[in-house]
């Protein structure tokens, strides 16, 4: 943890009524009290992390991260508590309003310059996919399982660290003991000797004139009494008596609800609409073109949807207009191939001379992988209420970015990002789609053409067909073997990179590697979804390793083992994984046992898959998972996260497929994008090592592996190598007779 | 107007019959606890009881639900918390929590049909409810828990009877 001390920065305040406030800046911006002096020479806030101890002894963590079911506003507070030594049950959340103050932007700027290994992910999203570098510092990002490792870790910990120092110091001058004979627990401060001790908050005040402690020590693993732990989450009981707020269900006196059309085909503009054909349905206030989407504001959302449907609306022809799903897949296999010819690739990584070692091999092993568009169709569609009064635009809605949105909208609106105020609510599923403000720009631009507050509510149909979606891709593979079955060529080339940069890195001991891309960009758009890139790549890599050992004439798990001889993390996460799914033990007639590992944001995962192909089709049984961290700060919240990383990898695995008809999107609902359902969801079991190290991210490393290990389980069971996702495309029963039948 | 109990409460809205009941839930009487998630009755986000049975609320017109009585998530519990909602919290199934207001409405009408169900009994009366978040694991733990603590209270009744 050396690494934050030369940037931290603790400042302290007090607030009305003895309320105590520490802050922890890393890196000058902080403009808090005292503090805002020290740095007023560079204007960037790296990370805010604000705690509040209140007369009441309790204790506020305040965070600049959003909840969306990670469960990450009780582990960060959980992170905060211990370093402080509080009582758990007087521990309180706050999430931060979107405000500059709490922009994380220069965290991941700051680390990136600097020494510390930031992930990559955010870094390419703040250089120009995500904002103009100018409006940059405007993001407070949840994403990209960077809650813990960094606002936890640099953040939460160190503020909870100081404010222990500075009450210990300031029980010190009041009780007149030297500091070393107090100890803290359970929100107390202790003096043994002479059998006094009283709550932390009598201490808030004087604490608040304590000198900042330069270096708040942090506690060592063995002494965590709270982390590592798994208390219930903060956020579950109002999760089940319907009482959670999520941006849908917000309530402005006053509101009107609108719903919205936008254009089919992406880039395309409205040329027309025929207003007169409803303007007498029940309940219409206003259509609203917007130029790329026309919306129907009416008294309730039905009203608006059914005005919609009936409301005749001509769009622009565009260049994509016959576009199929077939021509994009053709179009990435040509740039492939005209990428070779022409030397065009891009290199992500390269050791030793794969060419040549390819062409001096006798055993050379090709394969060509595909995987589709995919939509995150979270449950609740996207929504964002407006009210534009007063000089001031106020938002409600689910957003993984409150101030990049606001900042997007006001922008759009003609306002600073001062006079937008986002009230973000809970996240009925984020997995990278609320990070995308479309929804709340088109919702800020709606309510700026009437009085009212409106919300506006995407179908699921709307929901669907304009998302921000996975990239499709096509992963092509030379492979060679030597005499003795070990690998020694590795040649990937790949179409369309995004992040992070070391998704389809391998940790094989392959002396010879080039892994290389060429980018086809498309007209579809482009977001993050869950683990980003590793969503495809890990299916790609750890399904060609798989044919290796086949070809090879080994055991997918010990050919792996024996090419992990250097990773002894890996080795473990692999090795525990076999033991517990009993690898070696026989499976009945028609069943397979698949394996895979993928690390992904500083996380090892492996998964273990066992399936049955038979005349009822595919069915997966059981799926046995193990993790590797770092360490597991709240390890029921890592197993409820593998959990849902692996059902979401099985849906997209089993079915999740977008393609582009006529230039739009074909799916529209649940019934042609379909998910896993709880009788398909097989038994997971999660065994966590805490390997120690850099802590890594938990939201989505669960998500990669799963793919892979299905698809080498039905390798197992068929003799049927999948090569395409999603699998439903493939009939696995029929090639399995065709198997019996030349046996 | 038409009339509606909700939670054995009586209501006469002025509405186009047609209305889903979802929309005249949320957005005539506030229950904003049950939620919308396709419109089409194929994600269960919207499931509310009528006369005990989980039906979609986003797909059933509100004349069909007139007459008969409505349970959504705020009065499943009668006041208090229902069982499959201590079970929830036990178990600690929510994650973004969106659907979990329809799966627990479905799992009460289960538990009140089968108060022993088998996991073939959960996965026919729950596969209709998507979760996003993947909690199933969890809702199949939590509906085994509800169940237990259902029976535990039947058991205390019974021998307080004896």
């Amino acid at each position: 943890m050396g690494k934050w001390s030369r940037r931290a920065f603790v400042s302290t305040g007090l607030l009305a009524g003895g309320v105590l406030v520490v802050g922890v800046a890393i890196r000058p911006g902080n403009r808090a009290g005292k503090v805002a002096a020290l740095i007023a020479d560079d204007g960037v806030t790296v990370l805010n992390v604000w705690l509040k101890i209140a007369p009441d002894n309790t204790v506020t963590a305040i965070v600049p991260h959003a909840e969306m079911g990670q469960g990450v506003h009780t582990t960060l507070a959980m992170m905060l508590a211990d370093e402080m030594d509080a009582d758990w049950s007087l521990v309180r959340m706050q999430e931060a309003p979107a405000h500059p103050e709490y922009a994380n932007y220069a965290l991941a700027k700051g680390y990136a310059l600097g020494d510390a290994d930031f992930p990559a992910w955010l870094i390419d999203t703040i250089d120009g996919v995500f904002l103009a570098a100018t409006k940059a510092i405007k993001l407070q990002i949840t994403g990209g399982s960077t809650s813990v490792p960094t606002t936890g870790m640099l953040g939460m910990r160190v503020a909870g660290a100081a404010a222990r120092a500075m009450l210990l110091q300031a029980a010190s001058d009041a009780w007149q003991v030297p500091v070393a004979e107090l100890r803290s627990e359970n929100s107390l401060i202790v003096h043994e000797a002479s059998g006094r001790s009283a709550p932390f908050a009598d201490f808030a005040v004087a604490a608040a004139d304590v000198s900042l402690p330069p270096k708040p020590r942090l506690k060592d693993p063995h002494q965590f009494r709270i982390m590592g732990t798994s208390p219930p989450r903060l956020d579950i009981p109002a999760k089940t008596d319907g009482s959670a707020r999520f941006g849908i269900d917000a309530d402005v006196p006053g509101m009107k609800y609108a719903t919205i059309r936008a254009a089919p085909v992406f880039g395309s503009s409205v040329v027309a609409v025929d207003e007169a054909v409803v303007q007498d349905m029940p309940g219409l206030r206003k259509i609203v073109n917007l130029g790329d989407a026309v919306a129907v504001i009416a008294d309730g959302y039905w009203q608006a949807k059914q005005v919609l449907d009936r409301l005749p609306v001509e769009f622009a022809p565009t260049d994509h207009d016959t576009t199929e799903q077939g021509d994009i897949f053709s179009h990435f296999a040509a740039v492939l191939d005209a990428a070779n010819a022409r030397d065009g690739n891009k290199v992500d990584f390269a050791r030793g001379d794969a060419t040549a070692a390819l062409n001096e091999s006798a055993k050379v092993i090709e394969a060509e992988y595909r995987v589709p568009y995919l939509a995150h169709a979270p449950m609740e569609p996207m929504n964002c209420t407006a009210w534009l009064h007063d000089g001031k635009c106020e938002l409600w809605l689910g957003t993984q970015n409150p101030l990049g949105f606001a900042a997007e909208v006001g922008d759009a609106i003609g306002l600073g990002v001062e006079e937008v105020i986002v009230h973000n609510q809970y996240l009925g599923g984020g997995f990278g789609r609320r990070a995308f403000p479309d929804f709340a720009i088109q919702a800020g631009r709606i309510a700026a053409e009437v009085p009212y507050p409106v919300k506006l509510i995407w179908s699921r149909e709307e929901d669907m067909r304009h998302d921000h979606y996975r990239q499709a891709s096509i992963s092509r593979f030379r492979a060679a073997l030597d005499s003795g079955g070990n690998p020694v060529a590795w040649v990937n080339q790949y179409v369309d990179k995004h992040d992070p940069v070391e998704a389809p890195h391998i940790p094989y001991a392959i002396g010879n590697q080039l892994i290389h891309y060429t980018e086809s960009r498309t007209h579809v758009p482009w977001g993050f979804w869950r683990s980003v890139d590793h969503s495809l790549h890990a299916f790609f890599t750890e399904s060609f390793i798989d044919e290796l050992a086949h070809v090879a004439g080994e055991d997918p798990y010990q050919f792996r083992r024996k090419l992990l001889q250097n990773e002894p993390r890996y080795r473990d996460v692999l090795d525990l994984a076999a033991e517990k799914a009993d690898w070696s033990r026989a499976l009945p007639a028609g069943w397979g046992r698949g394996i895979a590992i993928h690390r992904s944001f500083g996380t090892i995962v492996a998964n273990v898959v066992e399936v049955e192909v038979s005349d009822g089709g595919l069915r997966a049984h059981r799926v046995v998972c193990t993790v590797d961290c770092g360490f597991a700060m709240h390890p029921d919240g890592l197993v409820a996260q593998m959990e849902s990383g692996i059902v979401c990898g099985l849906t997209a695995a089993l079915y999740g497929e977008i393609s582009i008809r006529r230039g739009a999107v074909a799916q529209g609902n649940f019934h042609d994008y379909p998910m896993l359902r709880i009788d398909e969801t097989p038994t997971i079991e999660t065994h966590i090592i805490n390997g120690g190290g850099r802590v890594g991210g938990a939201g989505e490393p669960g998500t990669p592996a799963i793919a892979p290990a299905l698809a080498n389980a039905i390798f197992a069971a068929t003799g049927q190598r999948i090569r395409e996702l999603p699998i439903r495309k493939h009939d696995l029963q029929r090639h399995e007779l065709e198997s019996r039948d030349t046996a | 107007m038409i009339s509606i109990n909700v939670n054995q409460q009586p209501y006469e809205i002025d509405v186009d019959p047609r209305t889903p009941l979802l929309w005249v839930l949320r957005e005539q009487l506030g229950l904003i606890g049950t939620k919308f998630g396709c419109g089409i009755a194929q994600c269960g986000a919207c499931t509310v009881q009528l006369n005990g049975a989980p039906i979609r609320s986003c797909a059933t017109p509100v004349s069909a639900a007139s007459g008969g009585e409505i349970t959504t998530i705020e009065g499943i519990g009668f006041g208090g918390m229902h069982p499959v909602q201590q079970a929830w919290i036990d178990e600690q199934v929510p994650q973004c929590g969106y659907c979990q207001a329809g799966q627990i409405v479905a799992a009460a009408a289960l538990l009140d049909r089968v108060p022993n169900p088998t996991d073939a009994d959960i996965d026919t009366a729950m596969r209709g409810n998507l979760c996003r978040c993947g909690t199933y694991p969890r809702i199949r733990r939590g509906i085994k828990r509800a169940a237990a603590i259902m029976a535990a209270s039947r058991d205390a009744a019974d021998s307080s009877d004896g």
